[in-house]
């Protein structure tokens, strides 16, 4: 029976803490991100303008096509070559901000779907009666059909955020340490890779599951 | 622009693993995503199915395995999950993880872990498009079926999942995509699948560019091979009345 | 007022609207009535330009609608449209609905909109309701707000789209006794409608469409009376035998 040794753990929670600030950086840069890009994105693939709605699928499907691991190393790659173009020698971590980079524009592609549909969900007739009254085509999708589409898409975009919490793990591949990675990278040191796993796993899933949890309480309330 | 600093000659040098030409290279790199990709697929098609009909049976106790199953598979990333197979799994399980640890070469180790853990991710993902696909189909078909006489068992094999399964089909085609794109994650147990491969070509050559440019045309091209499969599977599957099961 | 001449639309192939011609003058309330698919709704539609027409001219207060250059938005600012299924916006309470274009189309400011939306919710009996949301509402309820929301953009003519086609029999005559009261303050009005009855209390004249042609165009006591074609003879005892 294999004898498990918990004894990483307390002296690791500042660095795990620390790791999971930026967990949640990023998750955070890439939601707000995502979404504002993801909107203007659904706006030009719904647009009568062939060129802008093409050019908007082929970003979607682009970065659709793509495993994210393909695009985080992507990045890695370019992201330190145009900044040093741009402005020499960085102060920020290059690595976090190409990890930024890559996840915003990723998740992008991902809210542009879910907000295109939500959009398209919202009834032909809203638009008519928005028109109607003398509104331009602005005005009636700003005032009358996003909101009604993202109130429709939000338990969809707090689903998919999760996902991105969970995704963020995976800067693994390009150096990058976050909570997976100081959990990780204390098991390796320490020779309790099993149990810091463990506990890693524990905590990913106690968080997303407590979010989902209350993704589903919240649609509850949204259909009443 | 680029392009013309691109060295594309690059794919015909031998590789520095004596392996052939880097093109050759990649290509094993996506032989083996394609293995691994097939493999869960099919563990996770079977897993799935099995799961997504259990939560949709009457009584309480087996839908909350079903549930929980779900629920551990979902919120937990994929690479950690990947991480407490190879890492964890082998320490704690008596004797098989010892066989496991001892017994196997190295690439059967990652690809065995890979399809399992792939494979029991997928299954929950696929577990719910199964059972969304049976709940479309409502309460009526499953009492018409009972009421007939038939029992439980024939009316998921005899009605419910032939028509379930069509209904998803769209759904299941993106699964499945999805699932060759997590295959990337097995890079990061050094399983030499396409992702890896670009990321060797590129540090043993320093031509990163062609080789990043390569390996997301050849993800591309799955991509575009798969999707073209899919509408076809699609129209096949197509009942009258359900257009593909559009809702 | 309003002024059709010759109008033809055409979805692909399917010719929806064939040579239309008709005239809605200042203070008169025209019924168009017609079996489904006569393309009455499509012509009503293209008076503001929700819908587009391929050949002929529509004139409203002398603007033509077809033309290029004729700023839309303003134009429909000026003529009221309430439809079959009310489209009131969900996510607005009552009193929003009748407000928001008040001051985002006619840049009217907030206590302004606000002193007429009551008004009228009050001319519409629906006082009460100001800070309600739409789902809490009846149809009947729904479709008054609707024409209380046209109204507040004080247009020079409305345009009813199967207003009550989509409503419960015992809220019909709520709504029509706003419709009857409008008309009797002298709106220009042009309404698609089955419900005879009002037809007959206030119309001045009643259009009969069929396979996308104007069949009839008569002074009320005249189509009532005696319609001239077979169609139209037709079509009004099925309708009149259905609704007692």
């Amino acid at each position: 029976m294999y004898e498990f040794d918990w004894s990483s753990i307390p002296g690791a929670l500042p660095y795990l803490w620390q790791g999971m600030v930026r967990t949640l950086q990023i998750t955070a840069v890439a939601i707000v991100v995502g979404i504002v890009l993801g909107t203007l994105i659904a706006l030009l693939r719904l647009s009568k303008n062939s060129i802008l709605s093409n050019v908007a699928a082929f970003y979607v499907n682009g970065f659709r096509s793509i495993p994210l691991v393909m695009v985080l190393l992507w990045f890695y790659l370019l992201v330190p070559q145009f900044i040093s173009s741009l402005i020499g020698r960085p102060s920020i971590d290059i690595r976090l901000l190409s990890a930024f980079v890559a996840f915003a524009l990723f998740e992008a592609s991902y809210y542009a779907e879910i907000i295109r549909a939500g959009i398209q969900s919202v009834s032909r007739g809203q638009v008519s009666a928005g028109f109607a009254l003398g509104m331009t085509s602005g005005q009636t999708m700003l005032l009358i059909v996003l909101p009604q589409a993202f109130r429709r898409m939000i338990p969809l975009l707090l689903t998919q955020a999760i996902i991105l919490f969970q995704d963020t793990s995976l800067v693994y591949v390009i150096g990058l340490t976050e909570f997976f990675g100081v959990a990780y990278n204390t098991g390796n040191r320490d020779g309790t890779l099993v149990e810091m796993l463990l506990f890693a796993g524990a905590v990913y899933f106690f968080i997303s599951f407590g979010a989902s949890m209350l993704v589903r309480t919240l649609q509850g309330k949204l259909a009443s | 622009m680029l392009a013309a600093g691109l060295d594309w000659n690059i794919f015909f040098r031998p590789a520095f693993d004596g392996s052939g030409t880097y093109l050759r290279f990649l290509l094993a790199g996506f032989e083996w995503t394609l293995l691994l990709s097939f493999l869960a697929w099919i563990l996770a098609f079977v897993i799935g199915s099995i799961i997504g009909v259990i939560r949709t049976l009457p009584g309480k106790f087996l839908p909350t395995l079903g549930a929980i199953y779900v629920e551990i598979f979902r919120n937990i990333p994929l690479l950690v999950q990947l991480f407490l197979w190879y890492f964890v799994l082998p320490e704690i399980i008596p004797g098989l993880g010892t066989w496991f640890k001892r017994g196997l070469s190295p690439l059967l180790q990652q690809l065995i872990t890979g399809v399992l853990c792939l494979g029991f991710f997928t299954a929950a993902r696929v577990a719910e498009q199964v059972r969304s696909g049976i709940n479309a189909l409502g309460s009526g078909q499953r009492g018409a079926g009972l009421a007939l006489g038939l029992n439980l068992s024939q009316v998921y094999r005899l009605i419910l999942l032939p028509v379930a399964y069509r209904i998803i089909v769209p759904t299941l085609t993106s699964e499945f995509l999805n699932t060759i794109k997590n295959s990337a994650v097995a890079s990061t147990i050094g399983l030499a699948e396409l992702s890896r491969q670009s990321q060797q070509l590129g540090e043993f050559t320093a031509h990163w560019y062609e080789a990043f440019i390569a390996v997301t045309l050849l993800y591309g091209i799955i991509n575009i091979t798969v999707m073209i499969a899919a509408r076809y599977l699609e129209r096949v599957a197509r009942l009258p009345g359900y257009i593909g099961g559009k809702n | 007022m309003i002024s059709i001449k010759k109008v033809s639309k055409w979805y692909g192939e399917f010719h929806v609207l064939k040579q239309c011609t008709t005239e809605v003058s200042r203070g008169e309330v025209v019924v168009v009535c017609g079996p489904s698919g006569s393309g009455k709704s499509t012509l009503i539609k293209c008076v503001n330009g929700l819908e587009i027409f391929q050949e002929g001219e529509i004139l409203v207060d002398g603007i033509s609608v077809g033309d290029r250059k004729t700023n839309l938005s303003k134009l429909r600012s000026r003529v009221g449209m309430v439809f079959q299924h009310f489209e009131l916006f969900p996510h607005l309470k009552v009193i929003q609905n009748l407000t928001i274009a008040q001051c985002k189309v006619l840049g009217r400011g907030n206590q302004e909109a606000t002193e007429k939306a009551l008004q009228l919710l009050e001319m519409v009996d629906l006082s009460g309701h100001a800070q309600k949301f739409p789902s809490q509402l009846s149809g009947g309820q729904q479709q008054r707000v609707a024409i209380a929301r046209a109204l507040a953009m004080d247009p020079i003519a409305m345009l009813f789209d199967e207003p009550t086609s989509a409503l419960d029999p015992e809220m019909i005559k709520e709504v029509l006794d706003v419709m009857v009261k409008l008309a009797q303050e002298g709106m220009t009005m042009m309404v698609v409608t089955h419900e005879m009855g009002f037809a007959r209390e206030v119309a001045h004249r009643v259009i009969f469409m069929d396979h996308g042609e104007i069949v009839e165009d008569r002074p009320k006591t005249d189509f009532f009376g005696s319609p001239g074609t077979d169609r139209a003879q037709q079509f009004l005892s099925k309708i009149l035998s259905h609704s007692a």
